[in-house]
């Protein structure tokens, strides 16, 4: 679904990102692991053609995403506040994002329905524009507008970071489901190396912009994982 | 302690995204203040001439219209100085009394550049005073006593965030005792003026307006002090979200996505509706040159020049910042599924209707016989058909983010109203004033009109063209605006 090809981005001569090759292919969950500065936000942003590559290109679905904007029907995604519009409803968010993607009202009523839950009853219906929202409703949000319109692949930074548990644990069993369910590529970066090995099928590891751990998900990612980021020897091999 | 605040400030002015990125717009902001100090100095130094010349006694003609300048004072600094709260946050923790900070955040405030160019007025037209052989110690008293009253202004601003509706309805008074005495129905500066005269003639009365000025110091101080809490001054305040059905807008076909969120857009923020508001006081304009009110003005064609500004307050000052309103969301365009031409078009459509309202309200200007209104109306004509296109073209180009929810920066701030959208603004004004000087010296004023109607309607012909053209902008500038967009202030 997903081919990085030779993808690398420098500023002023500071390499941040330098992938030679990467195959995502349909269908899986894949997640993106690394400290501050390892790249993850840089490849999500370049993946999503908002940041221009210094070298290779990304493909998505049929296109080279630079080249083409044909992928930006069947991708959805949420970075940060900024694919959020402060001053609508919820309700007029999720309608805004469904009429862009062909969904009319009703499409949109009834996959807000499934995210009852997930919603906790603090989103709906509480006549407070998005902006005024605190960032963990906001969050929340921002990853059920990906899932408006049947979109082939989604992508989320750090979709963990600032919700509470219980929603955590709810994120988790959506993402998974997506994935195994409908076979939507899911794309999920995260700091929480739990969660992460936990949803995803296949971990990628990136340092200072490069890949260095490419695993497929199993018992032992995790303390595999955890060796690697306490920059000990693992002790699974 | 003070050391590290001044620090702090120095840094934060110098260090801001606008200020560093644009050199040009730096020599702009600097010639602006000049400009400003320059014609407070003129007019300081002028003003005891001037009224000597036309028989009036100066002192006593400038203390009858002082409560004009002193409320109109407050209303500017109502309307663009920023209060002091903003960097407040961060320091709360840090081991300053509060005391200090609250200190420190008024005493910012009266080195402003709005109190400071006051003194470009009052102190040389307190020297010519001198000069013109008046009593020193008069002259020293009545000069501290002005001074006190623009930092009354000051401190009474500081209370004043968001309290819109009493700035207005300041501000309307006296814009109505204003006509009530242009009209000679009642005057109301010989009861003002007394004051004013007051503070010159007894020694003992600028007591009085320091008294006050240091008194609503206090207050402010205790106010903010109280306040120094995050849920309290320092939260911003929400306001209960309103939803609308705009549905009706669907007939616009797919263009009504984005026509139905513009219009959200310019309902729901701050921003936004002060643009709105700018094109009313747009619409008055044209009061100053039809009047004749103005000798300079008096001639065709700034009549025209009248005709595009009466009939493109709205085109101007929210077609200019077309995509910079999407700012703060640009990322999240960027990323769907949007089609830029629909996009385009429903900020265009937004921009001519508003002309074509503003057109039609303009029809009160054919109290100045029908000239004035041809004028008009052939302004709007060109706006719609010209300027609607040429505004979102430049816009293309302006990449400064825009704070929505903020109304501090609508003027004078590097995003806004400067020189530099002011110099994109001049084709859009001169091409028609130059259409209809032709047609003026060639077959007569009619033909002026109707060739600058023409060129209107003409525009229209182009519309495609010029969407692809900014089109093409969008895409070469994307990755660029996108970078621009994330620095904020």
């Amino acid at each position: 679904m997903i081919h990085i090809h030779d993808l690398s981005k420098t500023y002023n001569g500071v390499t941040v990102l330098k992938i030679d090759e990467l195959q995502i292919p349909k269908g899986e969950s894949f997640g993106l692991v690394g400290n501050n500065g390892a790249g993850k936000t840089t490849l999500f942003s370049a993946l999503l053609d908002l940041i221009q590559p210094t070298t290779g290109y990304i493909q998505n679905g049929e296109v080279k995403v630079h080249e083409s904007e044909a992928w930006k029907s069947h991708t959805a995604s949420f970075i940060d506040e900024s694919f959020l519009i402060g001053y609508l409803t919820a309700e007029e968010y999720f309608y805004f994002i469904g009429e862009l993607r062909g969904q009319n009202k009703a499409d949109v009523d009834k996959l807000l329905a499934g995210f009852e839950d997930f919603f906790n009853d603090e989103i709906l219906n509480k006549r407070k524009y998005l902006r005024d929202l605190s960032k963990g409703n906001m969050k929340k949000v921002g990853i059920v507008a990906t899932l408006i319109g049947n979109p082939e692949v989604v992508i989320l930074d750090e979709p963990f970071a600032n919700l509470d548990p219980t929603t955590q644990i709810r994120l988790k069993g959506i993402i998974k489901k997506l994935a195994a369910e409908t076979g939507v590529t899911v794309l999920v970066s995260s700091h929480d190396l739990m969660h992460v090995t936990e949803v995803c099928e296949r971990i990628v590891v990136l340092e200072k912009g490069s890949v260095v751990k490419d695993i497929k998900t199993s018992e032992a990612t995790l303390k595999e994982l955890e060796a690697y980021f306490s920059k000990e020897e693992p002790l699974v091999e | 302690m003070i050391k590290y605040f001044l620090t702090l400030e120095w840094k934060s002015f110098f260090r801001s995204a606008a200020f560093q990125t644009n050199l040009v717009l730096k020599i702009f902001m600097a010639l602006g203040a000049l400009y400003f100090i320059g014609l407070f100095t003129f007019v300081g130094v002028g003003a005891y001439y001037g009224l000597e010349k036309a028989d009036l006694e100066p002192l006593e003609t400038i203390n009858r219209f002082m409560i004009y300048y002193v409320v109109l004072d407050l209303v500017i600094k109502y309307m663009l100085q920023k209060m002091p709260v903003v960097n407040i946050k961060p320091l709360l923790l840090m081991p300053f009394k509060k005391s200090k900070i609250v200190n420190f955040a008024l005493g910012k405030t009266m080195f402003s550049f709005f109190n400071i160019v006051h003194a470009f007025f009052f102190i040389p037209f307190s020297v010519v005073l001198l000069r013109q052989g008046y009593d020193p110690l008069q002259v020293i008293t009545w000069h501290l006593g002005m001074m006190a009253m623009i930092y009354i202004n000051n401190f009474i601003n500081v209370f004043l965030n968001d309290a819109m509706p009493l700035v207005v309805g300041v501000a309307s008074v006296i814009i109505g005792l204003g006509a009530l005495q242009y009209y000679g129905i009642f005057d109301v500066t010989p009861y003002t003026g007394v004051y004013f005269q007051g503070l010159f003639e007894q020694l003992w009365m600028f007591a009085i307006p320091v008294v006050i000025a240091i008194a609503l110091y206090k207050v402010a101080h205790s106010y903010f002090l109280n306040r120094l809490y995050l849920d309290a001054g320092l939260s911003a305040k929400t306001k209960e979200a309103s939803t609308e059905n705009l549905d009706w807008l669907d007939r616009f076909g797919k263009t009504a996505v984005f026509l139905k969120n513009d219009i959200k857009l310019i309902k729901r923020n701050k921003r936004s509706k002060t643009t709105v508001i700018m094109s009313v006081v747009f619409l008055f304009y044209g009061l100053l040159f039809f009047t004749g009110g103005i000798e300079s003005y008096d001639n065709p064609f700034m009549k025209i020049f009248a005709g595009i500004f009466v009939t493109g307050g709205f085109l101007f000052s929210f077609g200019q910042f077309v995509p910079s309103w999407d700012s703060s969301y640009y990322p999240l365009m960027m990323t769907q599924n949007i089609s830029y031409e629909e996009y385009l078009r429903s900020k265009w459509m937004l921009v001519v209707l508003a002309s074509a309202v503003s057109t039609i309200l303009g029809l009160g200007y054919l109290y100045f016989g029908w000239e004035a209104y041809a004028a008009v109306f052939v302004g709007g004509i060109y706006n719609m058909g010209v300027n609607g296109h040429v505004v979102l073209w430049g816009g293309a180009y302006i990449k400064t983010p825009i704070d929505l929810t903020s109304n501090k920066k609508a003027f004078g701030d590097s995003s806004s109203f400067n020189v530099k959208t002011l110099l994109i603004t001049m084709p859009k004004l001169l091409l028609p004033i130059l259409l209809y000087t032709i047609g003026h010296f060639t077959l007569g004023p009619v033909f002026g009109y109707a060739l600058v109607a023409l060129a209107g309607i003409a525009g229209f012909a182009f519309r495609d063209f010029m969407f692809k053209k900014i089109i093409g902008i969008y895409k070469a500038e994307k990755y660029q605006t996108i970078a621009a967009y994330k620095q904020k202030n």
